[in-house]
């Protein structure tokens, strides 16, 4: 601020959108991930299933990121969308429409189904609006549940992609992921970047003032509750296709949840960095701890009330204390020429 | 008759649901925090008292003089040590951080008690019953926790109006500038709404155990089914909360007499249904929902 | 005997400084006008003296204990009340619950519900009501008795007059009069100088979060504290207005 009021008027201080550093961020993001395509013809098929998982998982940290971050909706019922989503390519599978092309469909019907969802929703704030989700998840899965033709409470197979061999089965399930982990990447870095954006930010520090100002909040909100609600969907989508099987009480799991917000928590609620950390630490952890059984998520829990009290901001909070840098070209910057 | 039968039934079950529904409540009057690990604490409970029946021996009923002062107590310092830490951070940090203790006590009863259902064994009382109808038969330990449940609302109810710890509750969750200002300690005000809150859902965790069986994860659902029961009923009213409850209990058990799988889904469409048409509660007042 | 001393203290709000290196004395018994414009600084002086905000540099000593670290209840405690402005009373609750629970630190002294409703008697009729549904002049003596109730030493009103009509503040300031004959000490910070002035028996006068003027009331000219109070001379336009 100051150093606008200091600067002679006639020196127009120079507003770009990112800066070189961030230039280069977007610039390497994009050589990961055309790298990333090619992964399947290098690495063996188990590391490919990983690699799939991992998106899967950043999928769901962006999608929660974009609620609660962003949004300030502190949601646990994100897996009713998860579920939704696998149950919704199954029962197209049953209808003829192949999984690949049941993925965008069930993505778009999440999107759909959470709009009504959000009106009951919405009636609820905070720590209420918290509870209000996790009970409209179950009821997904208990109506989804009795469902006989969707195999009821013992779940059914996915047995639409049976003829492909197995690696093949795998290497486009792994492309699918990669495409829709940075689809939800971009659109949520294309949204920060939008008036949305903006409003969105004015939304989560201020509610009133950003009534005030003429932003629609509960618009806004809605928004980005239908848009998170779509992500997830990605995620349950990706998820039967690439385990081919669904069961009510997995695929809609309060565990998902507690795995959203542990990556976005550590990583560093509230920024686009933070759930690419948290997810990629998330994986390792889980990869390591595997043998551990239960204890894990005793730790994720005891992990999750130790960043929340101590490091607020989560990991990338810690690395960008002063909200300076930034991996991608998302917000604007001033430069006044002294000269 | 079979109609009937479930309305008592229901209306007997909704009893347990405001025991478990009065300690939310009340913390999210006092001071804006819901608990997401509530209904945990209370199926923690159950666990302790089945250790020190274990141990000790006799009727699971005399653990309630152990299990009840000790969650108050536990209740007193989660508060000052984690919930008002928590409390400090903001909006979404309350949320988090419950939410976190939920999955580790989940897990570590899993860790410990293994995953499968447990029941507290209560011997006679938990199979004998009373007629009042034909075809209609209301066990005793049902009836007992629903006269408990009553007591335990009365109970709270005279306490927050005649006390003067009661009155810093209310002048608390009114106002909290105006109660500091008054001379009222926020601090202590909050560990004891918690404590209260732990031990009505110790009561209601050890009831729960001797009605019907848990496991490490029935947390989960006791603290839905006392969120339904607070908002059905309205927020911010004790009576609302038993009225709650006791709608929330009809509804599940009514809807299990139509199709047996389906008690809980209706009792959530109920649930839906208020939040969408009735969103102040059945006996509530305020047109605001959940502020 | 020096009652309330504050000691060189600097205060924000939010990132604006609201005091600097502000020092100031209350006796025992005295009743002292802040006045100032808005954004003076009164209201940070009134959260710093009721503990609601802590300085940035500087200490605040009460009968010589340094007090600066003590949370609002607990400054109650010892004996300073706050009537805060807007009156904050407790809606919910009825008038006689607002009132009790001004005596939750059970200090002991002359003031007890008995004696609230002597001082206001329009309030005794109205105890069982909600305070919520209390007219202003009825809400701000419930405000001032609940304060009462805790038996303080030394009494804050942060503008007691504001929205109401003069003849309720005529009889508020009426009934501060019998309070300080109790022995409280007074601190009272209103925009409305002329009630301010009339009651106190000291001024002092804040611009940008400094004492710019002080003195007896009757030793201050009009002109001296319009001056004080805008930060520049009026000149004689507005002076033969007033």
């Amino acid at each position: 601020m100051s150093e606008i009021t200091n600067s002679p008027l006639d020196v127009a201080p120079l507003v770009t959108r990112g800066s070189k550093g961030s230039r280069l961020g977007l610039g390497t993001v994009i050589v990961v991930a055309v790298l990333l395509a090619f992964a399947p013809a290098i690495t063996g098929d188990a590391t490919t299933n990983d690699l799939t998982q991992f998106f899967i998982l950043l999928i769901m940290a962006v999608g929660w990121n974009l609620v609660a971050g962003y949004g300030g909706m502190i949601s646990i019922g994100q897996q009713a969308f998860i579920g939704f989503a696998s149950y919704a390519v199954l029962d197209l599978s049953l209808h003829g429409v192949l999984a690949w092309y049941g993925v965008p469909i069930a993505i778009v019907l999440s999107g759909l189904v959470s709009i009504p969802v959000s009106f009951l929703a919405f009636r609820l704030r905070g720590g209420y609006f918290a509870i209000g989700t996790w009970v409209i998840a179950q009821v997904f899965q208990l109506v989804i549940g009795q469902q006989s033709n969707l195999g009821g409470g013992a779940g059914a197979s996915l047995n639409d992609l049976n003829n492909l061999s197995p690696i093949t089965r795998d290497d486009i399930t792994y492309w699918f992921a990669l495409a829709l982990c940075v689809l939800a990447l971009g659109v949520t870095g294309f949204l920060l970047r939008s008036r949305i954006g903006m409003a969105l930010v004015a939304v989560r520090d201020d509610e009133h003032s950003a009534a005030a100002t003429g932003v629609s909040v509960v618009r806004t909100k809605r928004f980005i509750f239908i848009l998170s609600a779509a992500i997830c969907g990605g995620a349950g989508a990706l998820l039967i296709i690439s385990n081919l099987e669904v069961q009510p009480n997995s695929s809609f799991a309060i565990q998902y949840s507690a795995f959203m917000i542990f990556m976005v928590l550590v990583g560093g609620i509230g920024s686009f960095e933070g759930p690419i950390i948290g997810a990629v630490i998330f994986f390792i952890l889980e990869q390591t701890l595997d043998n551990y059984g239960v204890w894990y998520l005793v730790i994720l829990g005891a992990f999750a009330i130790i960043v929340t009290l101590w490091l607020p901001r989560g990991i990338w909070g810690a690395i960008d204390p002063r909200h300076r840098r930034s991996l991608v070209p998302l917000r604007y910057e001033l430069h006044v020429d002294e000269g | 008759m079979i109609w009937l039968n479930a309305v008592v039934q229901g209306l007997l079950l909704g009893g347990l649901y405001a025991i478990f529904a009065c300690g939310l409540s009340l913390m999210f009057g006092v001071m804006r925090l819901v608990n997401l690990a509530h209904g945990d604490i209370g199926v923690l409970a159950a666990y302790f008292s089945i250790i020190l029946i274990e141990h000790l021996g006799g009727n699971p009923l005399w653990t309630f003089a152990a299990v009840v002062p000790v969650a108050a107590l536990v209740g007193y310092f989660l508060q000052r040590f984690l919930f008002d830490r928590a409390l400090d951070g903001g909006e979404l940090s309350p949320l988090l951080v419950t939410f976190g203790l939920s999955i580790v006590i989940e897990n570590l009863l899993q860790q410990t008690f293994g995953a499968n259902d447990q029941s507290l064994n209560i011997g006679a009382l938990s199979y004998q019953s009373w007629k009042i109808a034909t075809d209609v038969y209301v066990g005793r330990l049902n009836v007992i926790i629903f006269v408990i449940a009553v007591i335990v609302i009365v109970g709270l109810q005279l306490f927050l109006s005649k006390t003067r710890t009661g009155l810093a509750l209310r002048a608390t969750a009114d106002n909290r500038r105006a109660a500091s200002l008054s001379g009222i300690n926020p601090k202590r005000t909050r560990s004891i709404a918690t404590a209260i809150a732990l031990a009505t859902v110790a009561i209601g965790g050890l009831f729960l155990a001797m009605r019907t069986s848990f496991a490490p994860t029935s947390g989960s659902s006791d603290l839905l089914f006392a969120f339904e029961a607070v908002i059905i009923g309205g927020l911010g009213n004790l009576w609302g909360t038993l009225i709650g409850g006791i709608a929330l209990g009809i509804a599940q058990t009514v809807g299990s007499q139509i199709n047996a799988a389906d008690g809980i889904l209706i009792g959530d469409l109920v649930f839906l249904a208020i939040l969408a048409f009735r969103p102040q509660g059945l006996v509530g007042l305020k047109s605001e929902v959940a502020r | 005997m020096t009652h309330l001393r504050l000691d060189r203290v600097t205060a924000y709000y939010g990132h604006l400084q609201a005091l600097q290196e502000l020092s100031l004395e209350v006796d025992q018994g005295e009743i002292l006008a802040v006045i100032g414009a808005n954004g003076a600084g009164k209201s940070t002086l009134l959260s710093l003296i009721s503990g609601e905000q802590a300085p940035r540099e500087g200490r605040v000593f009460f009968d010589d204990i340094d007090i600066t670290s003590l949370a609002p209840h607990q400054r109650v405690r010892k004996g300073i009340a706050l009537v805060p402005e807007g009156r904050h009373l407790f809606g919910t609750l009825s008038v006689e619950d607002n009132l009790r629970s001004g005596a939750s630190t059970r200090r002991r002294g002359t003031w007890d519900l008995d004696a609230v409703y002597e001082l206001f008697p329009f309030i005794a009729a109205r105890r069982k009501h909600r305070a919520a549904v209390l007219s202003g002049g009825e809400q701000q003596a419930v405000a001032i008795g609940r304060a009462l109730m805790s038996n303080p030493s030394l009494l804050l009103l942060d503008e007691v007059s504001l929205g109401l009509a003069p003849v309720i503040i005529r009889d508020l300031y009426a009934a501060l009069q019998r309070i300080t004959a109790e022995g409280t000490t007074l601190l009272v910070v209103e925009q409305n100088i002329t009630e301010a002035l009339a009651a106190a028996n000291y001024a002092i006068c804040l611009l940008e979060g400094r004492v710019v003027l002080e003195g007896k009331p009757d030793t201050l000219s009009q002109r001296a504290i319009s001056q004080a109070y805008f930060g520049h001379d009026l000149g004689p336009s507005s002076k033969a207005a007033s």
